[in-house]
């Protein structure tokens, strides 16, 4: 049995490398992950992953952030320490909009970015684990978990015909960093 | 960053004939990964010794306290917070640019966004440091934030608008800062993937681990759209709540409903304005052409002339309902301010900001580098003075004549705007060197789509008529880096 963990299908073309998704997919070849140095869009479509739901937690934070700033407007404001201006109603609702509006915003930006970071595994220092260097500059790479995908050769063969620049066969599951 | 498909005979975003992605990343990268040129010496020469004059004049303010500034008892508001007001507009370029382009889908941004965004952080940081200098005690400005206290239930008085803006300013600089560095991390990555040694752990740290798998890049798009839907509203409140400091209060000049539509207008006509400046030098000193075109110096223009308008009509109406509201003291202000000490200024504002501007109709200044470049400075002393005969014409007239006095600057002020603007330079052309000042991943979207090359193939697949490649190529006049040659041969 060969050493071979990854087969990386390496495309110079974001259209080639849907290509060559659709191929593997209808040799009913597993796709591990694909690594783009941009956006490729309809490729969620493509190998079925679920749409984020970072929007979801956007708004959970955006509201917690409201309702934390108005909190503490009211508190001092009205409960702790009432100010008497020229007889003018303590609670006075115009005031709190711009501090209610900015924390929203506030906590919702980094409520969001913070579980995006968490949720891809995205933090200062952590070493990159990066299956090949050119995936962030003009490689679009399919990778292949080799394990129980025999034959390699015709998981090759697959690639190459979609239009593949070539097919690296990795000892490692990382070629970086680690 | 959505998919998107354009009418082939609209100009590409990316000249150049035979760009691919590879060669986008090495362009881009270019002066991240090799010495600086002469020029970029000479820049960060000069830029770095105006630096050294703000920190020499904001070190004797904090020293000496700001007894040092040109204040009086009359005029307690001067070249601080006209500095601090012109900045903040500055920043607000980038953040539109970033936000509201992206939510309407205009591509033409994914080349610029990046400098537009690194600017913005740069002007905010400008503007604070005005803040906490005419703070005066600067060391005590936790006292801003609603902290429990030994004194007992003191609180800030969340009634006061310099509360607003202590709120406004700072979300806005954190918000665009986790804006402006989310989208980089592709972009470190890129470095990183390249680099050797030392430079290759820093930039590793860097890019937090970024590898572009699906999953990321689907949360990144999400992450970036949601943080431009909210960025919009709030990069508009952040200018209209600096104009609360003025229109909340019963200063004739400044009690006025229209400043927070205003100011916004004018901090996205001096932001552009900045934008230009600095993106004109940089696309020629970092060889940039391919990617920063005459369409986005055009665009750009277009969106001067139509803030300047919108500020022209919001100056007329000023005078019109200082007229029209019958107030003698409002109406004072105003004659004071076009014929008064200070006429000088105003008229220079006028100039500056209502009528050079409007040359930019005439299609050859359009697009025309030197004159865009001389007129975007205008633009931005245009908006210095605009700051300061708001301020000072208004406060050095007040409601009592025994109090009337005029506002001279000291060197310590002088020192401390020229200083800011050396220290502005400095840190955008630190960036320069460090980090992409285009957005790589943004710019390769378009390369299929929007670039010179994937028009000219679908023009030779015979995609167009005969007289749409007309007006393609009657289009494509003006830029300086398509040869037409090419167009002909089809």
């Amino acid at each position: 049995m060969s050493n071979t963990k990854m087969i990386l299908g390496l495309f110079d073309d974001p259209d080639e490398m849907m290509h060559g998704i659709e191929k593997l997919q209808k040799n009913s070849v597993p796709i591990y992950d694909v690594y783009t140095p941009m956006p490729i869009h309809g490729i969620e479509d493509k190998l079925g992953v679920k749409e984020s739901r970072l929007g979801y937690a956007a708004f959970c934070f955006g509201c917690l952030g409201g309702s934390v700033i108005f909190s503490i407007v009211y508190y001092t404001l009205v409960h702790d320490w009432p100010m008497n201006i020229g007889g003018k109603p303590h609670f006075a609702m115009p005031d709190f909009v711009p501090f209610t509006f900015e924390w929203t915003i506030l906590w919702t930006a980094f409520g969001m970015v913070f579980t995006f970071f968490f949720a891809s595994h995205l933090f200062p220092g952590r070493a990159p684990r990066v299956m090949d260097l050119r995936a962030t500059d003009d490689r679009f790479v399919i990778a292949i978990d080799a394990k129980g995908n025999i034959p390699h050769d015709d998981i090759t063969k697959i690639l190459q015909e979609a239009g593949a620049v070539e097919v690296k066969h990795n000892d490692r599951k990382y070629v970086s960093y680690e | 960053m959505s998919s998107h498909s354009e009418s082939i005979i609209r100009e590409p975003l990316i000249t150049g004939k035979n760009i691919t992605y590879a060669q986008i990343t090495n362009d881009v990268l270019f002066p991240v990964e090799n010495k600086p040129n002469k020029a970029w010496w000479i820049g960060f020469t000069v830029a770095s010794l105006g630096a050294m004059v703000w920190l020499f004049s904001i070190s004797w303010t904090f020293w000496y306290g700001i007894g040092e500034w040109g204040l009086n008892k009359t005029v307690g508001w001067a070249w601080d917070i006209t500095g601090f007001v012109w900045w903040v507009g500055i920043g607000h370029a980038g953040t539109l640019i970033s936000a509201v382009l992206l939510l309407f889908r205009q591509n033409w941004r994914n080349s610029i966004n990046r400098s537009a965004e690194a600017m913005t952080i740069f002007a905010v940081i400008c503007a604070a440091t005005y803040i906490f200098g005419h703070m005066g005690r600067t060391w005590l400005a936790y006292w801003t934030l609603p902290l429990p206290n030994q004194y007992g239930s003191l609180w800030v008085n969340w009634n006061s608008a310099l509360m607003m803006d202590v709120f406004a300013i700072s979300t806005y600089f954190s918000v665009s800062l986790i804006f402006w560095y989310t989208g980089l991390l592709p972009d470190i990555a890129a470095i990183r993937d390249r680099a050797k040694g030392l430079r290759r752990r820093i930039y590793s740290i860097l890019s937090f681990g970024w590898t572009g798998s699906v999953k990321t890049w689907q949360r990144f798009e999400t992450v970036s759209l949601i943080l431009a839907g909210i960025s919009t509203p709030l990069v508009l409140s952040v200018h209209t709540i600096v104009s609360f400091d003025f229109a909340t209060s019963l200063e004739p000049g400044w009690h006025t409903t229209i400043f927070p539509p205003y100011f916004v207008a004018g901090a996205i006509f001096s932001g552009f304005a900045m934008v230009q400046t600095l993106l004109l030098i940089a696309r020629k000193v970092l060889g940039l052409e391919n990617y920063i075109t005459m369409f986005h110096i055009e665009s750009m223009n277009k969106i001067i002339i139509l803030t300047g308008s919108i500020v022209g009509v919001a100056y007329i109406t000023e005078f019109f309902i200082a007229w029209y509201s019958g107030v003698e003291y409002e109406q004072y202000a105003f004659i004071n301010r076009s014929t008064g000490p200070y006429w000088w200024a105003y008229w220079s504002m006028m100039t500056c900001n209502v009528i050079t501007p409007q040359l930019f109709w005439f299609r050859k200044i359009r697009l025309s580098i030197p004159a865009s470049w001389v007129l975007s400075i205008i633009v931005n002393i245009g908006m210095w003075f605009e700051r300061f005969v708001i301020i000072v014409t208004s406060l050095h007239r007040d409601y009592l004549p025994s109090s009337w006095v005029m506002f001279y600057p000291t060197w310590v002020d002088v020192g401390i705007f020229v200083g800011s603007i050396g220290l502005f330079f400095t840190m955008f052309l630190l960036f320069i060197r460090v980090l992409p000042s285009v957005a790589i991943a943004e710019v390769k979207l378009l390369l299929k789509t929007s670039s010179e090359q994937a028009k000219l193939k679908l023009i030779k697949e015979g995609h167009l008529d005969p007289e749409q490649v007309e007006f393609y190529k009657e289009s494509l006049q003006k830029f300086d880096s398509v040869e037409l040659a090419d167009y002909d041969k089809v």
